[in-house]
């Protein structure tokens, strides 16, 4: 019996129609918009001016507090403006605008493909190299990379988690990289292990996904310390917690950090990027999105530059067809609607999906008939039914602390199994936010 | 037969007053005293228990009102002037007269107005919609039209409006509770004075980015010019953040910034039609103006909203 996390879970159709792609180097683009909020946190100060000229690779922005990140140019040319420019949820966040001229790398930056094993640097060197080249973690929440590679001083870190598990439907980046790449991942993995100072390495994969397992496992044979862990099938097994409990069968105690149990988890993602900052001198500036969707001709796995419009890839990739009704970045249990295609993609992105109005359509919400689906589907072992009565009620936030509703990692196992069409994660997502508030002042007080 | 039934009749009736006389004594002796007061205060309160007075309902109010040494801090907005100086005379204090107040949608950003860049296709609820993004016009700070407000309303006095996607106040049903201020996830809607013979002047947009983007992203949109500001001669009207704001303790209610404001931001309502002299000046300066991409027809002011 192949591993698992113990509680919830839902089975969504994995729609994986995109897995075949073979990743491909997305053309040449006219104008790259950075944006500055790249990683979770602060966003970055710009620390160039209007009419300087940048080389791929060079720093265009500097951290602007513990957990924010540097972020570098992804193109060359001149800074055109440097203000504010709708992401892709219409916020406005500040960004840097390049007209691309030519494609100039800065010195010391290894394009080559040679594979370089040997790890010659110390712990703190490679912790510094991560933070310089602006890693943060591709799984999705882009958290700060470094940050996590250092863990406070009283937690100690027994094992690295490697995150292959891909589960959201569609997406297929991971599976790609892990086929066509699968030395350069466990050379990151190898790094961030020797950062950490442990000896034990697992990657989990996801059994949907034979081709990735079978060229994993074959590279892992010159890794003793990384064992790759195959998992059944099950959303959202990628989760940290989920992952930690499927993998080495130890569970995060509510409101405690996964680090507690003595994993780091970092996505396959990311480890290729710190592969290519520790190794090669590359910070992050490019990474594989998946352009997908039942109502496109074709599916593509693209190696995008940053701050490319979403707009221009769909472009590229043969345009929105006509029945198109929404496009999401990410996949469709956890992605966001993207309400400005004109918005340019940032370091976590993985994947433009686009869905027709049949796929994406909301039935009719019922009243709950209390068949506690939810509660058998949630992988944080809630009661979203009694969250989203308590949410509807207002003002319930002692009760809704009781009841947890902090734990809540928002994936929508319990909206996508209700038979009644709540909408439960919107309910308990707006509380969620109000409850933590609460929480964090009373914490300062 | 008949015995029987006479029988089980005696008992219950038995039972029943040896009961009554045990609830009796016992209420005799744990009785609560409370002050009649308290009961005198509640019966006049109009007892919609809304907590718009920031009590916990009309009982609450009633306790806290008689325990107080006087009548600060204490206000019905429901009820208002008439039920406080009723209050007051009931328990023999002074009651100052308060401004009655209106809830005010600061939004003009309807269909016509505001063009929709995107569509929401998710839970009807502003909270849920605003948790997600910024919205579904360009403007990220206007009403976005879900019906939060009209939910928490009580007295049915604010509506979406199907024709402009906007919130409206009904001001003679609105009564100042606040429940639609607290419930507007954007912000959009204010208490204010709700003026002499119900004539107000307010600035009817919050949008603080900068006037070229707000232009672009609304017709009837503050775009922080500062123009009423200068006109304004009782220092009523303050910019920050590229939107304008009337203080309306200060305002004269003149209405000199409603014909300076060029995107008509400002709205003026309940005043009678203005004669057409003063007006023909200012038409003139309209075709001067360069060719703007959105062409500042005056947009309909919703009456019954400011």
């Amino acid at each position: 019996m192949k591993k698992t996390f113990k509680i919830g879970g839902v089975h969504p159709h994995d729609n994986k129609i995109s897995s075949a792609a073979a990743i491909e180097v997305f053309p040449a683009i006219e104008t790259a918009y950075v944006s500055m909020a790249q990683h979770l946190g602060a966003p970055a100060t710009p620390v160039v001016a209007v009419g300087d000229k940048v080389k791929v690779g060079q720093v265009i922005a500097e951290p602007a507090g513990f957990i924010s990140g540097y972020v570098h140019s992804p193109v060359s040319g001149t800074v055109k403006s440097v203000g504010p420019r709708a992401d892709i949820a219409g916020n406005m966040v500040p960004h840097v605008e390049i007209t691309v001229e030519g494609d100039e790398w800065m010195e010391g930056i290894d394009t080559s493909d040679t594979i370089v094993k040997d790890i010659p640097y110390s712990p703190e060197e490679i912790i510094a190299k991560v933070k310089a080249c602006g890693i943060v973690g591709l799984g999705g929440a882009s958290f700060p990379t470094h940050v996590k590679l250092a863990p406070p001083k009283d937690k100690k870190a027994e094992c690295l988690i490697l995150n292959g598990t891909e589960c959201e439907p569609y997406l297929t980046s991971d599976d790609r990289i892990m086929r066509e790449r699968p030395v350069e991942i466990l050379i990151g993995g190898a790094i961030m292990m020797k950062a950490l100072g442990v000896t034990r390495g697992y990657v989990g994969i996801e059994e949907n996904k034979p081709e990735a397992i079978a060229s994993m496992q074959k590279a892992a044979a010159e890794f003793p310390q990384i064992e790759v862990v195959v998992l059944r099938k099950r959303y959202p097994q990628g989760g940290e917690k989920q992952l930690i409990d499927a993998v080495i069968r130890r569970q995060v105690p509510s409101g405690a950090l996964p680090i507690d149990t003595g994993a780091v988890v970092q996505n396959v993602g990311t480890s290729l990027a710190v592969y290519e900052a520790v190794q090669k001198n590359k910070p992050l500036i490019d990474n594989v999105i998946t352009v997908t969707g039942s109502c496109l001709p074709v599916q593509h796995n693209y190696k995008v530059r940053i701050g490319t419009p979403m707009s221009k890839i769909l472009e590229v990739a043969g345009g929105l067809p006509e029945n198109a009704a929404k496009v999401i970045s990410g996949g469709p249990m956890m992605g966001r609607a993207i309400a400005n295609l004109d918005a340019a993609t940032v370091k976590a992105n993985g994947a433009i999906l686009v869905l027709t109005d049949k796929e994406t359509r909301r039935g009719p919400e019922t009243s709950c008939i209390r068949c506690s689906k939810c509660a058998q589907a949630c992988p944080m072992g809630l009661e979203p039914w009694l969250l989203n009565k308590l949410s509807r009620a207002g003002g319930r936030y002692d009760e809704l602390e009781a009841e947890r509703i902090f734990d809540c990692i928002e994936c929508g196992c319990c909206s996508f199994t209700c038979p009644a069409g709540i909408p439960l994660l919107d309910m308990i997502r707006i509380n969620k936010a109000e409850v933590m508030k609460i929480m964090r002042s009373r914490v300062k007080k | 037969m008949t015995g029987t039934i006479l029988f089980t009749i005696a008992c219950l009736v038995a039972l029943g007053l040896l009961f009554a006389v045990v609830l009796y004594f016992v209420a005799q002796k744990f009785k609560v005293e409370e002050d009649p007061r308290i009961a005198t205060v509640e019966s006049i309160l109009p007892g919609a228990n809304c907590g718009g007075c920031g009590q916990a309902g009309c009982h609450a109010f009633a306790e806290n009102v008689v325990k107080a040494p006087g009548m600060d801090g204490f206000f019905c907005p429901v009820g208002g002037n008439p039920v406080m100086t009723k209050i007051a005379e009931a328990l023999g204090r002074a009651v100052e007269e308060k401004a009655p107040m209106v809830a005010v949608v600061r939004c003009q950003g309807s269909f016509a107005n505001r063009a929709r860049t995107n569509d929401y296709d998710g839970y009807a609820s502003c909270k849920v919609m605003a948790s997600l993004y910024a919205g579904d016009t360009a403007c990220k700070y206007g009403c976005l039209g879900k019906g939060d407000c009209a939910a928490a309303c009580k007295f049915d006095a604010i509506h979406v409006d199907p024709a402009t996607g906007i919130a409206t106040v009904d001001q003679d049903k609105c009564t100042a509770c606040g429940a639609c201020v607290k419930a507007c996830p954007k912000g959009v809607i204010e208490l204010r004075a709700k003026g002499f013979k119900d004539r107000r002047v307010c600035v009817m947009c919050i949008n603080k980015d900068k006037g070229a983007v707000t232009r672009k992203a609304c017709s009837a949109g503050c775009i922080g010019c500062g123009k009423c500001a200068k006109a304004c001669p009782f220092e009523a009207i303050t910019v920050e953040n590229n939107v304008a704001y009337i203080d309306f303790s200060k305002c004269k209610m003149c209405r000199k910034c409603v014909d300076e404001c060029p995107t008509h931001a400002i709205q003026a309502v309940n005043f009678p039609p203005k004669p057409a002299a003063p007006a023909t000046p200012a038409t003139p300066a309209a075709p001067a103006a360069p060719a703007a991409p959105v062409t500042p027809e005056k947009p309909k002011p919703h009456e019954e909203n400011v």
